[in-house]
């Protein structure tokens, strides 16, 4: 049993503040999916976590089964047990998936005599074509089979905690489908995901335990799978802050009304300036 | 030229006969116009950014003591080939051919030699191709005959090792109408001080297929001052290749010519400067007919004090429409007191072109190792893939494969991924 612990996490990025203080527990086998409208932090929230460079966690704590997170650099994260499903897949010229599977298998001290095979085999089950797995990382893939080949990674590394930054972007219905019932089926075997989306529809094959809204860098909502489809029902409105609390960074009003225009939210106010 | 005690390297005191045949007559001539030369100044523009200034030629001699070739470095395992020629301390030790369709002329009294030092090179570029004509003691003339197809590399190594001394490698190749040939040139040296002025002449005939693969493992304390010239003729293709990892200060000019209608010159270069080391590149892709292309890709990295300059030109002449002309240098800075220089230039004559040009000098992309390392691997070993991505996204289309492999993995013991499996 692992457990990801996120407690009162403050993070910024070029100087601007973007995570305001996020509380979070992800443990093995659940499924918790973070929901927000545009520039509400979730990108940042999982590069944070993941400790891209520019992404500046300045309060708070991260943890897994109590070893701290956020001193550690990425590769001792991603040794740790946690794994990013990049919202933008980075390519990476002259490098295989083959040779970069490999090296991150030895440098765990697992082997990585069978990498091929295992690789062929989730490639298979996911849809991707075989023949992509000899092209250097990323390059000239689509939007689609680049968020498969993070699949494929992520189902042969094993890791305990994976974070999905938008899994669902760029996926067409078939593929998504696939590639969330094999995240699924590995939550089975213990696997706790931290699920970034906008929709639901991801959800509708990986279903969540709990559903965050994150709004404004803070988590302004926690519930059962049921406030996902509320969602899609209703949108963000009633969670957004009317125009004087985003200037005091006060906490949001859970459940007030909105005195946002659907205008000021296409402004983006929070909009991550690393995306 | 006789080889009598010619130290030290003082123009003044050289003597060249030039009764006694007509390259002699060439040589005698290179020799005064040498004398009424001066050491060129890094500021001039063609020098800019070389330490030229610190060269002090009255510390070599000049002869061709000869020796035994001993290491081969990267090229020990090109054994099957069409030609191979191998030349130790400035004289010709090795000279065997495989192939009916190639020939070789060493000798310094063959109409062959005469004719063709100096056949495209017909002024020299700077005062150290002056030195080479007056004073190089081993020319290698090489023809690929019309419309044969040459199918294994012809192999020329140039060792030194002997120190204190300065000498000058000429090569002459002449790839005949509709020929084709595969052309491995190595230069390389043990740990000694020494001067070598290389010059390379290339002529394609019209419709000729050559491919020239340089590569340049010189010890630390060598200034090398290369030039290679190369005229592409009519609907030819000539693809130079260069691969440079040594040398104290190790400079090449490069001059690639489309002379004829149709012509193509693709100019390449993969090169790892480390501790001290200087490379220099200076490269000019002059259009001089119309349907003619260029393509230039060069790549390097730069790491401990070590430093690489590249300076390039495109010049396209007036009568010369419907030409693509491409240039594109990429260094990567490894660590902070290593430094790179890049700069690109254009001159277009013509309105019925398209050219670019690019250039970057920095450090590992930073999104490219966050990548690896957040599939866990060690920021260190992720550094280094992305390293070797670089160049393995050039070696992977290499004109002899074996040496694109042997290149890599070169670069991979100086990344310290020799012990990594890929």
């Amino acid at each position: 049993m692992v457990k990801l612990v996120v407690e009162g996490l403050e993070a910024s990025v070029g100087g601007k503040q973007i995570l305001r203080g996020i509380n979070l527990e992800v443990s093995s086998g659940q499924v918790h999916a973070v929901m927000g409208p545009n520039g509400a932090g979730k990108s940042t929230l999982s590069n944070v976590i993941m400790g891209r460079p520019g992404y500046v966690a300045t309060a708070g704590s991260v943890s897994i089964d109590g070893t701290d997170v956020l001193s550690l650099p990425t590769w001792e994260r991603a040794q740790l047990g946690l794994f990013l499903a990049m919202q933008y897949p980075t390519e990476v010229p002259g490098v295989s998936i083959r040779d970069t599977l490999s090296l991150a298998l030895t440098s765990r001290g697992i082997s990585s005599e069978n990498v091929v095979g295992r690789l062929l085999d989730e490639a298979l089950a996911i849809g991707l074509n075989p023949e992509l797995l000899d092209r250097s990382l990323n390059v000239d893939l689509s939007g689609g089979e680049k968020k498969r080949n993070e699949t494929a990674q992520l189902a042969v590394l094993q890791p305990s905690i994976a974070i999905l930054d938008e899994l669902d972007s760029g996926l067409d219905i078939d593929a998504l489908k696939a590639c969330a019932e094999r995240i699924e089926a590995l939550t089975k075997n213990q696997l706790g995901v931290l699920c970034i989306t906008h929709y639901h529809r991801l959800l509708d094959y990986l279903p969540a335990d709990t559903v965050h809204i994150l709004v404004d860098g803070k988590i302004v909502e926690s519930a059962g799978p049921e406030l996902a489809v509320e969602l899609e029902a209703e949108g963000y409105s009633r969670f957004l802050p009317d125009k004087q609390d985003a200037n005091d960074g006060v906490s949001v009003a859970i459940g007030g009304l909105s005195l946002l225009k659907p205008s000021l939210v296409d402004e983006d106010p929070f909009a991550d300036p690393m995306a | 030229m006789t080889n009598t005690d010619l130290t030290p390297f003082n123009l003044a005191e050289i003597n060249v006969a030039d009764d006694s045949n007509a390259f002699h007559k060439l040589q005698y001539g290179a020799l005064q116009r040498a004398r009424a030369l001066e050491l060129p100044s890094f500021e001039e523009e063609v020098w800019r950014y070389t330490q030229i200034n610190d060269l002090d030629l009255s510390k070599y001699s000049i002869g061709a003591p000869g020796g035994e070739m001993q290491a081969r470095g990267l090229t020990a395992d090109v054994v099957d080939a069409a030609a191979v020629l191998e030349v130790v301390n400035g004289e010709v030790v090795t000279s065997q051919i495989n192939d009916p369709n190639v020939s070789i002329f060493t000798e310094l009294d063959d109409e062959n030699v005469a004719s063709g030092v100096g056949s495209v090179m017909t002024d020299a570029v700077d005062i150290f191709a002056e030195y080479n004509h007056a004073l190089s003691t081993s020319p290698l003339v090489i023809r690929i005959a019309r419309n044969s197809v040459v199918e294994k590399p012809i192999v020329i190594r140039h060792a030194t090792s002997e120190t204190d001394f300065a000498w000058f490698p000429r090569v002459v190749v002449i790839a005949e109408e509709n020929s084709e040939a595969t052309i491995l040139e190595h230069q390389v040296s043990t740990d000694v001080e020494a001067l070598i002025c290389p010059v390379t002449e290339i002529t394609a005939g019209q419709s000729a297929r050559l491919k020239y693969l340089t590569v340049q493992e010189l010890g630390p304390r060598v200034w090398q001052l290369a030039s290679q010239i190369s005229d592409i003729g009519r609907d030819a293709h000539v693809a130079v290749s260069h691969v440079a990892f040594g040398g104290g200060y190790a400079r090449a000019r490069i001059d690639t010519r489309m002379v004829g209608s149709g012509a193509t010159g693709d100019i390449g270069a993969v090169y790892f400067g480390r501790k001290d080391t200087t490379l220099d590149f200076r490269t000019f892709q002059k259009h001089d007919a119309p349907h003619t292309n260029s393509n230039l890709l060069f790549k390097g990295a730069v790491d401990d004090r070590s430093r690489a300059i590249y300076t390039g030109m495109i010049r396209i002449e007036p009568d010369a429409s419907d030409v693509v002309a491409y240039q594109t240098n990429r260094n990567l800075k490894l660590s902070d007191e290593a430094w790179a220089e890049s700069v690109p230039n254009l001159e277009i004559e013509n309105n019925d072109v398209k050219c670019s040009h690019a250039s970057a000098v920095g450090p590992v992309d930073a999104d490219q190792r966050f990548y690896l390392e957040s599939r866990g691997v060690p920021s260190e070993v992720a550094e280094a893939l992305v390293v070797r991505g670089f160049f393995a996204e050039v070696l992977e289309d290499f004109p002899i494969p074996s040496i694109g492999i042997k290149t890599l993995e070169r670069i991979s013991e100086l990344l310290s991924l020799e012990g990594v499996s890929l």
